[in-house]
């Protein structure tokens, strides 16, 4: 603890010239008070280390106080269904499991194509608790595993603030990422998705490549490489550390910082790390063929030449001899190299950078050439308020952090720089990239607030001391004199110190209450059951989606084929248990655009279509009695954009009127009677949704439709919920031909 | 010039190789594993080079896992060396034994890989 030094070496620099007596006892008194405070110390940092764990549990569960637990939004079903069939049958079946549920009549090779970390995580923890005989539902553990998961995430935070700056640091990071609302809005209980997993695994790999790096030690680079493991195995977003981790090194060589330590832990790291990565199936041989791991590549042959150089430089001993030697090698190096990139990009060998993450580094490719990527909410473009909304006082505590870490350079500090910076960038890109930033964020910010306070309070304490003993002193140092003369000159520092105690005080008892807020409001609704207030003020849930799942579990024939739009692939397959056409995995364009195709045209095209994909039902979601706003119809303009993309025959124009979209009498004829339209608004026009306007006003455009008088020929209604949100038709069979 | 660099190179041959003899046994002994993993690889690509590189995973698997020891072997020599003023206060044991553990990780993670 600074605070607490500075004053025992004030104290024993002016004593130096007082009787033995008082060195003596002041010297005793001292040694047993830093015993005692070393233990306080301890436990005062077990104590609030205890207490953020806890934190970070609980504030993460607001939405299973208010509804159920349950299972939150469309991803986390899939994850809560490949879990399920992991526990049922075994590792086996599940890495070798071909669905034929999903993608009708294509199927998913699930086990290939998914990142197991996150369902093997929750299924060691189910298999764990049954051991000690607690006989959990895996529902339970399924929704319980993220907010578990972001109370290990403070643990390493601590360790990490620790690793680069002090404990203090590390308590504070620890603090500040247990209610972060960027990484609370995807680790609530019941978001069981990768994202919960993921973050917990990044922290974790970034913290034992750091200590390796700062160590030298072997040991901790397998840690990493093991870390990097788990990470891949759990997440997409792993391209984040292979590429970062090489950045780094990079930088660390240009500055003139590469040593011994630096080429364990990166080579270690990188080659187990490779390895452990390529046993998952979904990533396969990318680390040696895809574009995106060709830095992590090059980076490791540079670290082979950068040694190679040290060595013959340390043998050589003549500068001369080495300069001769240092050319030709740099440059045959670099040809090689040069040459080597050259043929495999052109020969198509080293795949280029696939579009998910291109659309990162060129934000405008994605919407002129992948409508899918484009239509995700998540991926757009990050505004101003999301910043403030998710970060709050840490986004100008931010800049102040990074001005410390720039004060104290070191291998440590240079890491978390880059970290912050390009993953501030990539946040300022996509919106779901918010939670990436969130660790480096929480962590630079709290090495500001550690510093601020820790200069502070020894600011507070320094004075005292020094204003106590400066009247016994006789000659004293030139140090403690000049302290006394600032003392008498500005004899209001004190109060300062305290005031801006008190300001730091305010603004993290400010942040604490907005994360709160912020968690209570925006981040804790599960999106599968809504929430309105009454005229009373009293609160009305809508449960319409269940409400459908279920009839289709129990209504409809085991072997029906749903077609709906893909964002509720998932949660049909979960809860209705029935055969879907597309689902949120969207690896099919084309099946996608099919489907897309099909709701944009009118009902005997889209018969057609139908039979040919064997579709029974139907679904499609509704918003126009409740007003709410997230329904097929405000989607289908993404379903025309899709499926024009492969299907020339749907042009988007042909629905607008003016590049407008309206449904009302003045829409275009196409839009008044494509099967969508028909589909929501089947005898809704003879619904009152709300007082004083006619019949057939659809809330959630705010507007009277169209065309009510809709007659279905090739459908028929088979269930409408009972706030109309969802509703299911069957297809009917084709009528005899004689 | 031609005959500037060449005599260059044969100085810097000279010298590079009197200092070598001079390096401590065990050093050289790492370093002729190193050179022997490296060999290895060298003959497992131009094997590959012969035959085609169908099954992708076994190829892959084999040359890295000569380059990996060969890595590993290099951060021993590393560890190991008394000049490296870093690591001076490693015990020679507790590299070794870190050398053998990442090993083992290696060859198991290549076993499973090899299909």
């Amino acid at each position: 603890m600074g605070g607490k030094s500075e004053p025992a070496k004030s104290e024993s620099m002016a004593t130096t010239t007082t009787s033995p007596d008082l060195i003596n006892s002041s010297f005793f008194s001292f040694k047993s008070l830093k015993l005692k405070t070393k233990q306080q110390e301890l436990l005062l940092r077990i104590a609030i280390l205890g207490l953020v764990y806890i934190l970070a549990f609980i504030a993460r569960l607001f939405s299973v106080l208010r509804y159920e637990s349950m299972i939150h939004e469309f991803d986390p079903y899939f994850n809560y269904r490949t879990t399920l069939f992991l526990t049922e049958k075994g590792f086996y079946e599940f890495w070798n499991w071909f669905d034929s549920e999903s993608w009708y009549p294509l199927g998913r090779i699930i086990g290939g194509t998914l990142y197991p970390g996150l369902m093997v995580t929750a299924a060691l923890i189910y298999w764990a608790l049954r051991f000690l005989r607690f006989f959990v539902h895996i529902r339970e553990v399924c929704v319980l595993t993220a907010p578990f998961f972001a109370s290990n995430t403070t643990l390493v935070a601590y360790f990490f603030g620790k690793e680069i700056w002090d404990t203090g640091a590390g308590l504070v990071a620890a603090v500040l990422i247990a209610i972060c609302p960027g990484y609370i809005s995807r680790s609530v209980a019941g978001s069981y998705d990768n994202e919960a997993v993921a973050i917990f695994a990044l922290l974790l790999t970034f913290y034992l490549f750091v200590k390796a790096v700062n160590t030298g030690s072997l040991a901790w680079a397998l840690g990493s490489a093991f870390g990097y493991f788990y990470m891949v195995s759990a997440w997409g977003g792993y391209v984040f550390i292979i590429n970062l981790v090489p950045l780094y090194v990079l930088v660390l060589l240009i500055t003139g910082r590469y040593s011994m330590r630096l080429y364990i832990a990166y080579n270690c790291m990188y080659i187990l790390g490779m390895l452990l990565a390529m046993q998952i199936r979904f990533v396969g041989f990318q680390h040696v063929q895809s574009g995106e791991h060709m830095g992590a590549m090059g980076v490791f042959l540079l670290m082979q030449v950068f040694y190679f150089l040290d060595w013959v430089k340390y043998q050589l001993n003549d500068t001369k001899l080495f300069q001769t030697f240092l050319r030709i090698t740099v440059t045959s190096a670099i040809l090689v190299g040069g040459i080597a990139l050259g043929v495999g990009t052109a020969s198509g060998y080293i795949s280029p950078w696939t579009g998910r993450f291109y659309s990162l580094l060129d934000p405008t490719y994605a919407k002129d050439h992948i409508p899918i990527i484009a239509s995700v909410s998540e991926h757009q473009p990050t505004a101003w308020s999301s910043f403030m909304f998710d970060y709050h006082i840490l986004l100008f505590l931010f800049p102040a952090g990074l001005y410390f870490c720039f004060k104290r350079l070191s291998d440590a500090t240079i890491f978390i720089v880059m970290y912050g910076l390009t993953s501030l960038y990539f946040a300022g890109v996509m919106v779901r990239l918010i939670l990436v930033a969130t660790p480096a964020v929480c962590l630079i910010s709290a090495i500001a607030v550690s510093a601020t306070v820790k200069n502070l309070t020894s600011l507070l304490r320094t004075k005292q001391k020094v204003s106590q003993t400066g009247s016994t002193k006789g000659a004293g140092s030139s140090k403690a004199s000049s302290k006394v003369t600032l003392d008498q000159s500005q004899p209001f520092q004190k109060n300062g110190a305290i005031a801006l105690l008190v300001g730091v005080f305010y603004l993290l008892s400010r942040y604490a209450i907005h994360c709160t807020w912020v968690t209570s409001e925006a981040y804790s609704s599960p999106s599968i059951v809504l929430a309105a207030r009454g005229a009373h003020g009293n609160r009305i849930l809508f449960d319409d989606y269940r409400e459908a799942y279920y009839w289709l579990r129990q209504n409809t024939p085991t072997d029906a084929k749903i077609m709906s739009w893909w964002d509720y692939g998932y949660q049909i397959t979960a809860m209705g248990n029935r055969t879907v056409i597309v689902d949120n995995n969207t690896w099919n364009n084309t099946h996608i655009a099919t489907v897309g195709r099909a709701m944009s045209s009118n009902e005997d095209e889209a018969y057609e279509i139908m039979r040919s994909l064997d579709v029974n039902y139907v679904l499609v979601v509704f918003g126009g009695v409740t007003g709410y706003s997230s329904d097929d119809i405000n989607k289908f303009l993404w379903m025309v954009r899709i499926g024009g993309g492969v299907f020339p025959v749907i042009k988007e124009p042909d629905y607008l009127v003016n590049g407008e979209f309206r449904v009302d009498k003045g829409a275009s004829p196409k839009m008044l009677n494509c099967l969508m339209y028909k589909l929501c608004y089947y005898r809704f026009g003879e619904l009152t949704t709300e007082y004083g306007k006619p019949p057939g006003y659809d809330r959630a455009r705010g507007g009277e439709i169209g065309n009510k008088d809709i007659k279905l020929e090739h459908l028929e209604e088979a269930y409408t919920t009972s706030n109309w949100i969802v509703r299911i038709y069957r297809v009917k069979p084709p009528t005899n031909r004689l | 010039m031609v005959k500037s660099t060449t005599k260059d190179a044969q100085d810097l041959f000279h010298s590079l190789r009197s200092t070598y003899v001079a390096t401590p046994t065990n050093l050289k002994i790492i370093d002729l594993y190193v050179c022997f993993a490296v060999f290895t690889a060298l003959i497992q690509v131009a094997y590959m080079a012969l035959v085609g590189s169908f099954p992708f995973n076994s190829f892959l698997s084999g040359v890295l896992s000569c380059i990996g020891t060969a890595v590993l072997a290099v951060c021993l020599r590393i560890q190991v060396n008394k000049e490296n003023k870093e690591f001076k206060d490693l015990a020679p044991e507790r590299a070794f034994a870190d050398f053998v553990l990442c090993n083992l990780v290696l060859h198991l993670v290549i076993i499973n890989f090899l299909g």
